[in-house]
């Protein structure tokens, strides 16, 4: 008899997704291109975050007909988002066979203390992280694969690469530690202690590592994979930016030759127009920051 | 390939598959395979590498384009996504010819499956009727996916094609040079 839904098929999508990038995409239109482009996957949602942030309100679960419609446009995995804790959204989501479900600080919480116990799903999950201890968590929550936050539609990469650094750099630690010094180190994080085990032992996550938060421009995603991203999310930076085909392909083609220089200023030639940035100050003092949502 | 005794590097570039005894074209979206193909410029290292009949191992997407609608290495075509959606992922024991007595945990994800194999290609394995691992001259491959398990039996039949191949070069190499 086949199994189903077993966590080394939940990962194992994610490992399929390896070196490529996943785009945020609001129409089936937009998924076409974005699958034309080299897309690995899409996310399906309603508004991309650099929209979410601007016209504010409470940000939920895409309409299930627009997900459909784009499920029809293309092959490749459809992704979609649910409110943190929201485990009805992600219900909907199952039911209607997405790929992945992102309980996604993008969209409003809908529960401050408790995220949805991933493990009663058999359609896999993405979180995301700003330091190891909230990846662990969120692993042992029992999520598939993790992304960094940073800071969704602001174009800006600064805190991409604080979460990425804050990760690996936790992971490193990790695995110097000796085993009985692991307790200890779980109950800082904090985390659970098999987990944290886990990682000391092998040096690295259980699940995929992508980052997703900020990425604008080709020479950004170059920037996260070197830094130790297994692939990219972009969000409004594509369908944001100028000319976006274009824009979506060379972000790709940087991501796959993220360690050639030639090639990601080949790609990174006449692309018009970047989104426009927003500094993180600012949205701090505001108290406008996404990434604190869910912890 | 490295825990049987290859020597492995990443093929990213025309240049990188130069020397190479063998190919693995892994799991992944064949369409994104194909397009990074395309603007790697690989399709002629690629087509210089199966001819000169040095193994290639296509696995799940890497069946998908190495059949016979994409770089056409396999005389058979493969239906992609015919289980369906993640929801439809699997895994299960699957008995592979060539692979010993016992079955293997084969992962199926978002897999294809073989809608037809031509005259020459053999069938090694089959799933609810439909071939899923398949081999014709130096081309081995799966609609599963080998990696993601610690069974190395299936990469064994592939390094065994490899050092096959190898040994006959070799041999037709130094029969060319016999005369001179």
């Amino acid at each position: 008899m086949p199994d189903r839904a077993t966590f080394r098929l939940k990962t194992g999508l994610a490992e399929m997704l390896k070196g490529g990038v996943i785009m945020d995409v609001v129409t089936p239109e937009e998924a076409k291109i974005a699958e034309e482009a080299g897309a690995v996957a899409v996310m399906a949602l309603e508004r991309v975050p650099a929209d979410i942030r601007r016209d504010g309100g409470v940000a939920r679960m895409s309409d299930p007909a627009m997900i459909k419609g784009i499920q029809e446009a293309v092959t490749i995995p459809v992704m979609a988002k649910a409110r943190i804790g929201h485990f009805a959204e992600a219900q909907v989501l199952q039911a209607l066979e997405v790929d992945y479900i992102d309980e996604s600080e993008v969209l409003t919480p809908a529960d401050e203390v408790n995220h949805i116990d991933k493990l009663a799903f058999d359609v896999p999950f993405v979180c995301g992280a700003t330091n190891l201890g909230e990846a662990l968590r969120r692993i042992g929550e029992g999520a598939a694969m993790i992304r960094s936050k940073g800071e969704a539609g602001t174009g800006n990469v600064v805190e991409a690469v604080r979460h990425m650094r804050e990760i690996t750099s936790g992971i490193r630690r990790l695995s110097q530690l000796r085993p009985e010094e692991l307790a200890a180190a779980a109950k800082e994080l904090p985390a659970p202690l098999e987990v944290v085990q886990e990682v000391a032992a092998a040096g690295r996550l259980p699940v995929p590592l992508f980052c997703a938060g900020g990425i604008a421009t080709p020479a950004d995603a170059a920037l996260m994979m070197q830094l130790g991203a297994e692939g990219n999310f972009v969000g409004s930076g594509i369908f944001k930016s100028s000319d976006p085909a274009r824009r979506a392909r060379a972000i790709v083609e940087a991501t796959t030759h993220y360690e050639d220089p030639e090639r990601v200023a080949a790609a990174s030639i006449g692309l018009g127009e970047a989104m426009s940035g927003l500094e993180i100050a600012p949205l701090a003092e505001q108290g406008a920051l996404l990434q604190h949502r869910g912890g | 390939m490295r825990r049987l005794g290859a020597d492995a590097v990443e093929v990213r570039t025309p240049e990188r598959l130069a020397g190479l005894d063998g190919l693995v074209i892994p799991g992944g979206e064949s369409t994104t395979m194909t397009r990074l193909i395309d603007s790697a410029g690989l399709e002629p290292a690629l087509r210089a590498h199966h001819e000169a009949g040095r193994p290639i191992l296509g696995t799940c997407a890497g069946l998908i384009v190495c059949d016979a609608e994409h770089l056409g290495f396999i005389d058979a075509t493969a239906r992609r996504n015919a289980f369906g959606r993640q929801l439809q992922s699997f895994e299960a024991d699957l008995e592979v010819i060539g692979a010993g007595e016992e079955p293997l945990r084969a992962v199926f994800i978002r897999a294809p499956w073989v809608e037809r194999t031509g005259e020459g290609v053999e069938v090694l394995a089959t799933w609810d009727g439909h071939p899923v691992a398949i081999r014709e001259g130096s081309v081995l491959a799966s609609a599963f996916h080998p990696e993601l398990t610690d069974d190395p039996r299936f990469h064994a039949i592939f390094m065994a094609m490899i050092t096959k191949a190898a040994e006959q070069s070799r041999a037709n190499r130094e029969k060319e040079g016999a005369p001179r």
